[in-house]
């Protein structure tokens, strides 16, 4: 019984394993990225019945027109930092991409889907910088992206100076405001893209073999080094879509506010990050789900939108997300310790239906 | 001399284990003032385990514990120290960026006025140690950047400094050259000399018989022997090291042998290995024998791709794979189950079913999709055949034992379906059942005609196992013994190579700069 071998015939093996050692409740309901969805829905049903004004179209339509940013750099910075790097330039190349849309459409009188692209292009190549610095030449994220969200800025700035670009086509504009549904409607036209984005990056991180190398190099990146993970190609590419999706960003974030500024979108990568650490994802690497990421953002936004209308400073809503965001922190060392006190009766229960595997059974909590 | 009073340290019947694991069943030690002490023994013998329990670092189970006549029990290596012992490790631990008289006074920097460190006294102290250990060191540099010979000199500083009465060094010349050996050994006499106990551990038996007077020989956790040095030869030491049966724990039934799998031709690291060529066929288990440090998974980890080499080549079924390219290496059939299980083997916070599934997930997606389900579904077989021990698939791999850690890691490369199989260390800190269901698992795969190149630090295992035993010693392959003809002496000997330390030092270092 205890002889491994290989000279089994294919079928018959004689262990099988149960998938999972938790039912489906306990491992949906027992993580960090549903606890950020319910204290989203929470928070939201309460500003609806309890808040004035919160429940009308216009509330919800302004909200995702704020947050749309963040929610689609969200999704590649969550990528990033599941493999225990960070992208500190992302609000930089928004204000690059920003500032280049009104350049070239003013000065070089290219058209907006043309100056979009090459802005697009050029947050590519600044990602790629960021990802060649970090992924090939070994340097820290951290210290690599410090730099260049003064490079990039910096460069934005010089472009344009203290002036701004305003002058845009109306169609354009209008575009970026947009409705799906029509006039009086919640949802803008943005969420779109966001959805599409969102589709592929679900895939790209919870369903292809890339993702999987994602989550390993996050956990131990010598072990996915010994599995045939190409750790280097992996950052790279994470740091290019971060590039892109930010330029991307900053192409609406211009036409949305009809304005191309050098200081466009400054401090938003701290929103970014907040919104991702808030929707579960370790800043050491490896841990976190695109799910809790998307809540995260959009709590974030629910709270400062019910404030505002409650008629609370910016300051107090400040303190109050920031308050959030460490108690946050702090609710998954005590998820962890719910989890490793929990189990004792789960397990039990465990055992006794796959009375072969009891020889395994090892306590969680050690 | 072996009079009670004049010994410095006496461990009798000292015992310690790990789980279930006896590292020490008998450890027992005399070391007299004014005399250098040689320990020697195989790898896992058992001397690392009696230095830890001597230096604080780990505490005995039991048995007698004296230093200087008097019973003691040391919680930590703050309290060995300061009671007057010193290890010098293989490597030293230094802080680089600190200067070296600061690492010789860390935590205990001379003070001046005001409580603020007096760095002329600090560094004027530094130059007296190195003169009397006659060694020229500036006490201003940074640690970083000296060779390993000059921080081993800067940790027996520490030592003298501290007034240590007894001086353990744990194979201290492993990484030296010559020169530096000599260096060294001048200065152990002159400790001796001065009245101070001294261990030498080492495997370089020309070592120990040119410098220590008294030789305890350890084997499997216990006790062999311990004589003067000049009342025994070195083939008695060797007898003394291995003795023991080999024959019944690990059996490797014949298998056919087919075509050539691997072929590595002329491969050398600068500084790691030089020229290293053999060929491993079908249905084989070629044995990699040497001791730590010799280089044995640097050779593995090079032909699997994981780190890069200066020059040769390596061949699978005759393509030739190229260098640094881990993916390449699986692709063509190769299969690596490395040293280090936590850190390299998997990822221990993943999931059984991720980590089985980890090197043919790209071969699991659908129509682009990868599902945890198609994961499970694939590993689950794997898992079943390595009897891995677990809950559920969803299980971190964390909770799980050594042994069964080591099953998954195994599971997760025999799920690639490989042509040859690398396996550095296959049975280490596991279990002694799991031991031999491994050894019976890779029995069983070489007579299904996988190839298999087998590291490992036991020597029964390898002579147990292999069809054939390479033998590593300092980067290079000094021996090959077909299994008839491997021996515990034999491969001890081509281990050690005695007679060529500082001869054939020069000439590596020749042949090295043209490449």
């Amino acid at each position: 019984m205890s002889t491994a071998t290989l000279n089994r015939p294919d079928g018959a093996p004689a262990r099988s394993y149960p998938a999972y050692h938790q039912p489906l409740w306990r491992r949906a309901l027992m993580t960090r990225e549903f606890a950020v969805i319910a204290l989203l829905l929470v928070v939201f049903l309460y500003s609806t019945v309890s808040i004035p004004n919160f429940d009308g179209p216009l509330t919800l339509y302004y909200l995702f027109l704020d947050i749309a940013p963040i929610l689609l750099i969200a999704l590649p910075m969550t990528m990033v930092m599941i493999t225990g790097e960070i992208d500190l330039s992302v609000a930089s190349v928004v204000g690059l991409s920003s500032v280049l849309v009104g350049v070239l459409h003013q000065d070089a009188g290219m058209s907006i889907p043309t100056a979009a692209l090459v802005a697009i292009v050029v947050g590519a190549v600044c990602g790629a910088f960021n990802g060649f610095l970090v992924a090939y030449v070994g340097l820290p994220s951290l210290a690599v992206t410090i730099g260049t969200l003064a490079l990039y800025r910096g460069i934005a700035v010089g472009l344009l100076g203290t002036t701004a670009v305003t002058d845009f086509p109306e169609k354009w504009t209008d575009l970026a405001k947009e409705r799906i549904f029509g006039d009086g409607t919640s949802y803008p036209l943005i969420l779109v893209p966001f959805l599409i984005l969102l589709v592929l990056f679900v895939w790209l991180l919870h369903f292809s073999a890339f993702g999987r190398g994602v989550y390993e190099i996050g956990l131990n990146s010598e072990a996915a080094h010994f599995t045939g993970v190409n750790v280097e190609l992996t950052k790279f590419w994470l740091f290019v879509m971060a590039g892109v999706v930010s330029a991307f960003a900053g192409v609406y974030y211009t036409l949305r506010y009809g304005s191309a500024r050098g200081d466009n979108a400054t401090g938003l990568e701290l929103q970014v990050i907040a919104a991702v650490v808030l929707g579960g994802v370790s800043v050491f690497g490896g841990r976190g789900a695109l799910h809790g990421v998307v809540a995260g953002a959009v709590l974030i936004g629910v709270i400062s939108s019910a404030m505002r209308l409650e008629g609370q400073t910016v300051n107090l809503i400040n303190i109050v997300i920031g308050a959030l965001l460490v108690l946050s922190v702090i609710s998954t060392s005590f998820l962890a310790w719910v989890s490793a006190r929990l189990p004792a009766r789960g397990r039990g229960r465990g055992a006794s239906a796959t009375p072969s595997n009891s020889a395994g059974t090892r306590p969680l909590n050690q | 001399m072996a009079e009670a009073s004049q010994l410095t340290l006496e461990l009798e019947g000292v015992t310690k284990s790990f789980g279930s694991v006896a590292a020490l069943t008998n450890g027992t030690l005399r070391v007299a003032a004014g005399s250098i002490h040689a320990l020697v023994g195989e790898n896992g013998a058992g001397k690392s385990t009696l230095v830890k329990v001597v230096a604080g670092v780990h505490r005995r189970d039991g048995g007698t514990f004296r230093f200087h006549g008097k019973d003691v029990d040391f919680h930590s290596t703050a309290e060995s120290k300061s009671a007057g012992i010193a290890v010098i490790y293989q490597e030293p631990t230094l802080f680089p960026d600190l200067s070296v008289a600061e690492n010789i006074f860390m935590g205990r920097q001379p003070l001046g006025r005001g409580r603020r460190i007096d760095r002329g006294r600090m560094y004027a102290e530094s130059e007296a140690l190195f003169q009397r250990l006659g060694v020229r060191l500036d006490p201003r540099r940074p640690a970083r950047g000296l060779s390993i010979a000059d921080q081993q000199v800067i940790e027996i500083a520490k030592a003298i400094s501290l007034d240590a009465s007894l001086l353990i060094m744990d194979e201290p010349t492993a990484a030296l050259s010559g020169v530096e050996v000599d260096r060294l050994f001048a200065i152990a006499r002159s400790l001796r000399d001065e009245g101070r106990a001294l261990v030498f551990i080492s495997h370089r038996f020309d070592e120990v018989f040119a410098l220590c007077d008294t030789v305890t020989v350890m084997r499997d956790g216990a006790h062999v022997s311990t004589q003067t040095i000049a009342g025994t030869t070195v083939d008695d030491i060797v007898a003394q090291m291995v003795g023991r049966e080999v024959a019944e724990l690990f059996p490797k039934t014949p298998a056919p042998v087919g075509d050539v799998v691997l072929e590595v031709g002329g491969l050398s690291s600068a500084g790691v290995f030089h020229d290293v060529s053999f060929q491993v066929r079908a249905g084989e288990i070629v044995g990699l024998a040497g001791l730590v440090g010799a280089g044995r998974s640097e050779i593995a980890r090079a032909v699997f791709g994981v780190d890069g080499y200066d020059a040769g080549s390596v061949r699978v079924l005759g393509r030739e794979i190229p260098s640094r390219n881990p993916r390449a290496a699986i692709r063509a059939g190769m299969a690596f189950v490395p040293e280090d299980r936590r850190q390299q083997g998997l990822v221990t916070d993943g999931s059984v079913a991720r980590n089985v599934a980890g090197v043919i997930r790209r071969g699991l997606t659908r129509a682009g999709i990868l599902t945890s389900g198609a994961e499970n579904r694939a590993a689950g077989p794997w898992a079943a055949r390595l009897e891995v021990k677990t809950n559920a698939l969803d299980m971190h791999a964390s909770t799980m034992s050594g042994g069964n850690q080591q099953k998954v890691v195994i599971a997760k490369w025999l799920a690639t379906e490989p042509k040859l199989l690398i396996i550095d260390e296959p049975t280490r800190g596991i279990d002694v059942g799991t031991k031999a269901e491994v050894h019976r698992l890779l029995s069983d795969l070489a007579g299904q005609g996988l190839a298999i190149v087998m590291i490992s630090s036991e020597l029964p295992e390898v002579l147990g196992m292999a069809d054939r035993v390479l033998v590593v010693c300092e980067g290079r392959i000094t021996a090959e013994i077909d299994r008839a003809e491997a021996t515990p002496e034999a491969v001890m000997r081509a281990a050690t190579r005695t007679q060529t330390h500082s001869g054939e030092q020069g000439d590596s270092e020749k042949t090295e700069v043209p490449a």
